[in-house]
């Protein structure tokens, strides 16, 4: 194996053997069993818990509530608003009590015979009214009414901007919310052993930030604290957060000294939420009749749900990440998120930027059909250069934009297509950038984002200690690749240990597509610095032979044989301004999309007939795994763009909280995706990669709601495009071609 | 179907060709049985619903949901999961496909939907992409975009040689 070929991925075997063990394949002898008892109002406080009912059940252990667990806690440092279980509840399915027995169906039936009162309060669900200044008060930590965070910045000369323009388009968008649906719901043991402290297994992408949340929460020292993460079943952003459950579970452990095991329910896993944030966007954005872009002016109204969450991260991202591949003279961006009595919303795949990015792309589109200029044209004249820095002062190392723009047209026939193909059909472009990791980590310290640490063992085999999380998009393959290139070992002789806190170096979790640039740097070095102590005893032509038989004159002179890399951002590549270093990425990665549709006029049925998608990944370590990075994230916005929305009733109810109601899509509703990888090369990536995770998924839904409307000339601005949103805007009959 | 005592009910099932005799409750589902009586852990639980199809096992070579199966239903049946799939140590061809098409990112779904796949195409061993599509839409994917779930299957249906796993 080697950079860029396509060996399989080494954890596929388990996979499609069954061998994979996920977190709730996970038993151990005398496990209980827990539940929590949820809010089934919306917003309400509670006044007392009787638990003497559930407690006299046979089989029940324990019975804990808010008193057990009083300290806040939350991933943010500056934004700790949730505690394990509420005193009082902030919307429908908010967890105030949790029920330990020997078994899941005692644990139901225990968790029923809580006794909970309730004084309802008065709940608001839509961030515009949560705003109002009448609005109940939905979470105690905002500063001015529900306010979680307002960011208001502003670059250039916008007025002037806007007022030099030939043609200026103002639009406003509705993105509805939706919600990760990764298929393992999330599960957590907890395990409790007087000398040796706490150990957690969960379905965690973060597994350091829950080490320090439950050290902090349970008031145990952090050497007493051990976090297991086994495979997940995809997480998607979903599980990229200290919660609840992982607090109760460890909690609950300590009082009854037995392993707990807690489960969500697909029901629940919708509750819990974190996903994508409904937002109201307001886009204006001016060009010169040459198609120059000039200034763009965005406006966003976030509904956060109960909780932070990221959210101060996300009210920077809902504005900071439109400002690339396409260059601006003036920004100016004003972000609001409300809390509202519903669950909290997150980091989903594309955290807080895919929502701008379908706003600011539907309106380049409109833009050139203003300027009568065909839209991958448009793009093209606004192009940011490598070495370039975007209008809000990210450094831009390397961009591939262009390429991907003229791979996605060619290969979709698009010069043939656009504005020509018969009513009901149409082609849609769209493009956009994300960040490979972000420079600052979410608490504030000096160390290394992440740490790898190599031994190499004198039968031959060469064992990976990463703390990174792997859950399907390839961390164990990747480190595999990089070690196998730099030590010339067979991908068989290497073994890779991750997601464990007593075992592994710290990495900072699987979120904002940072594992390739971060543990894959960190390994990368780990590697090198030990293939040249191999290369100094055992000759620099070592490699020519069997690595084994270096490994052993290594060992034989130098000891036992290790090696640890780590890897840290730079953090002179952002704007001195406040909130200027949040977006900052060591390296940035470009898509461009293009979809074909068939829109069906009589039933408003829109069918997306194939996607092309150009994914500027930097170098693909492994080519194999950034198809699927790139495939999946498509499908996943395709699945936004027509189907799925966290819809909930007045009473904050969600409105189908199933697999089924929720309407992911199937094999039948996908269609094949073309993925062409764009490999440029970035400085600062291990062997010049960048991200592949997160960055794809972007502009799937603009260039759906693009190809909509060159098929039959309706501008949908609301998601998700159903067929009744789309025959709505198809009467009258719009004036297109016929 | 509740024992009018209360009490369990005694059921013989062949799993993975091996001879399971068990008294369950009349409430047991086969996913229950499976995961935690059998300690076969490749039946996966994403829903408890019958919506995703990651439980899916084969009964009598139907492919059926085991989270939606009781298993007093069933006695007598024979049932095949993923952990039965290989022979003598050797990968089904359907899952050396899927391992070489990198079919299986998270792996949640991968053992359900190689069960549907391995159905189908025992009824339909040269199914075209669009019975594929078809035949798997059952089994919800969140990883892939199915594109090389079906290209896997795809390859196996057209008789393409694999690459021998290991």
């Amino acid at each position: 194996m080697t950079i860029g070929d396509r060996t399989p991925n080494p954890r596929a075997y388990d996979a499609v053997t069954g061998r994979t063990r996920f977190a709730d394949d996970l038993t151990f002898p005398g496990m209980l069993h827990a539940r929590l008892v949820r809010s089934p109002h919306a917003h309400a406080r509670v006044v007392a818990i009787d638990a003497a009912a559930a407690l006299a059940l046979p089989g029940v252990h324990a019975v804990i509530t808010a008193a057990d667990l009083p300290t806040p806690f939350g991933v943010i440092p500056w934004t700790q608003d949730e505690h394990a279980l509420a005193a009082k509840a902030r919307f429908v399915g908010d967890p105030v009590a949790c029920v330990a027995a020997v078994d899941e169906q005692t644990a139901i039936r225990a968790a029923a015979l809580v006794d909970v009162t309730w004084e309802v309060l008065p709940h608001v669900l839509e961030p515009a009214a949560a705003l109002a200044p009448e609005a109940p008060r939905v979470n105690e930590l905002a500063k001015h009414g529900n306010v979680t965070k307002s960011v208001q910045l502003a670059f250039g000369d916008l007025d002037a901007a806007l007022a030099g323009s030939d043609a200026v388009v103002a639009a406003s968008y509705d993105f509805a919310g939706s919600t990760h649906a990764a298929l393992e719901p999330h599960c957590a043991i907890g395990q409790w052993d007087p000398a040796g402290g706490l150990t957690v297994v969960s379905t965690t992408q973060v597994p350091h930030y829950l080490h320090r949340e439950l050290a902090r929460v349970l008031e145990l020292a952090e050497d007493r604290v051990r976090v297991i993460q086994p495979p997940l079943g995809g997480g998607f952003g979903g599980k990229s957060e200290p919660f609840g459950h992982e607090l109760c579970v460890g909690k609950l452990a300590m009082m009854t000294g037995r392993p707990v095991k807690l489960r969500l329910t697909r029901e629940e896993v919708f509750y819990t939420h974190r996903g994508r944030h409904p937002m109201h966007l307001d886009v204006r954005l001016g060009a010169t009749r040459d198609g120059r872009l000039t200034g763009c002016d965005l406006r966003v109204l976030i509904d956060g749900g109960a909780y932070a969450s990221f959210g101060l991260v996300t009210t920077y991202y809902a504005g900071q990440l439109v400002t690339a591949p396409l260059r601006l003279s003036a920004f100016r961006l004003d972000t609001t998120r409300a809390y509202t009595n519903k669950p909290p919303c997150g980091p989903k795949r594309g955290h807080g930027s895919v929502q701008p990015r379908f706003a600011f792309e539907v309106t380049v589109d409109r833009l050139a059909e203003a300027l009568d200029l065909d839209p991958i044209e448009l793009r093209r004249r606004n192009c940011l250069e490598a070495g370039e820095r975007t209008i809000n002062e990210f450094l831009v190392r390397s961009t591939g934009f262009r390429d991907c723009l003229d791979r996605v047209e060619r290969a979709s026939d698009w010069k043939r297509k656009h504005r020509q193909l018969p009513f009901g059909r149409g082609v849609g472009v769209a493009g956009s950038f994300y960040i490979s990791g972000t420079n600052y980590p979410i608490y504030p310290n000096e160390m290394p984002q992440s740490a790898v640490q190599l031994k190499v063992d004198r039968s031959g085999k060469v064992t990976v200690f990463s703390g990174a999380c792997e859950m399907g998009q390839g961390v164990e393959a990747m480190l595999t690749a990089i070690v196998c290139e730099e030590l010339g070992v067979a991908p068989g002789a290497v073994r890779v240990v991750t997601g464990d806190t007593d075992l592994t170096p710290v990495d900072l979790g699987g979120y904002s597509s940072r594992t390739t640039m971060m543990a894959g740097n960190a390994c990368l070095r780990a590697a090198r610095d030990l293939a040249a102590r191999v290369a100094e005893v055992a000759g620099a032509d070592w490699r020519t032979r069997p690595p084994v038989e270096a490994f052993r004159v290594a060992e034989a002179r130098l000891g036992a044989l290790g090696a640890v890399g780590s890897y840290d951002t730079p953090k002179d590549v952002h704007g001195a301004y406040r909130g200027g270093t949040i977006g900052a990425s060591p390296a940035y990665s470009f898509t461009a999309h293009v979809a074909e549709v068939t829109v069906d006029v009589e039933t408003g049925q829109v069918r997306v007939d194939r996607l092309w998608v150009a994914h500027d990944c930097g170098r693909a370590l492994r080519p194999q795994i950034v198809e699927g990075q790139i495939e999946g994230s498509a499908y996943m916005g395709l699945g936004e763009a027509l189907f799925e929305e966290q819809a909930f009733h007045p009473s904050g109810l969600h409105r189908g909280p199933s697999l089924l109601d929720y309407g992911l899509p199937t094999t039948l509703d996908t269609p094949d995706i073309v993925a062409m990888i764009v490999e440029g090369g970035d400085p600062e990536g291990p062997y010049g990669a960048k991200e592949a995770g997160e960055g794809p998924l972007h502009p799937s839904i603009p260039a759906i709601a693009n190809a909509i409307h060159d098929a039959v000339g309706i501008r949908l601005d609301a998601l998700p495009f159903s067929p009744a949103r789309v025959l709505a805007a198809l009467t009258p009959r719009p004036t297109g071609r016929s | 179907m509740r024992s009018s005592d209360g009490s369990l009910i005694e059921v013989h099932l062949t799993v993975n060709g091996d001879a399971v005799r068990r008294a369950v409750p009349p409430e047991r589902t086969l996913a229950e049985l499976l995961r935690e009586d059998l300690l076969l852990t490749g039946c996966k639980q994403g829903c408890d619903q019958g919506d995703c199809g990651a439980c899916t096992v084969l009964v009598d070579g139907r492919a059926q949901l085991a989270c939606l199966t009781l298993v007093v239903a069933i006695d007598g049946a024979t049932i095949e999961t993923v952990e039965g799939l290989q022979q003598r140590g050797r990968l089904h061809p359907l899952q050396a496909a899927f391992v070489a098409h990198g079919a299986a990112q998270c792996g949640f779904c991968t053992p359900g939907m190689l069960l549907s796949a391995v159905a189908l195409l025992r009824a339909s061993p040269r199914a075209s992409r669009d019975e594929i599509r078809a035949g798997l839409a059952g089994n919800l994917c969140r990883c892939t975009g199915y594109v090389k779930i079906i290209d896997a299957v795809e390859a196996v249906a057209r008789g393409d040689d694999e690459e021998p796993a290991p």
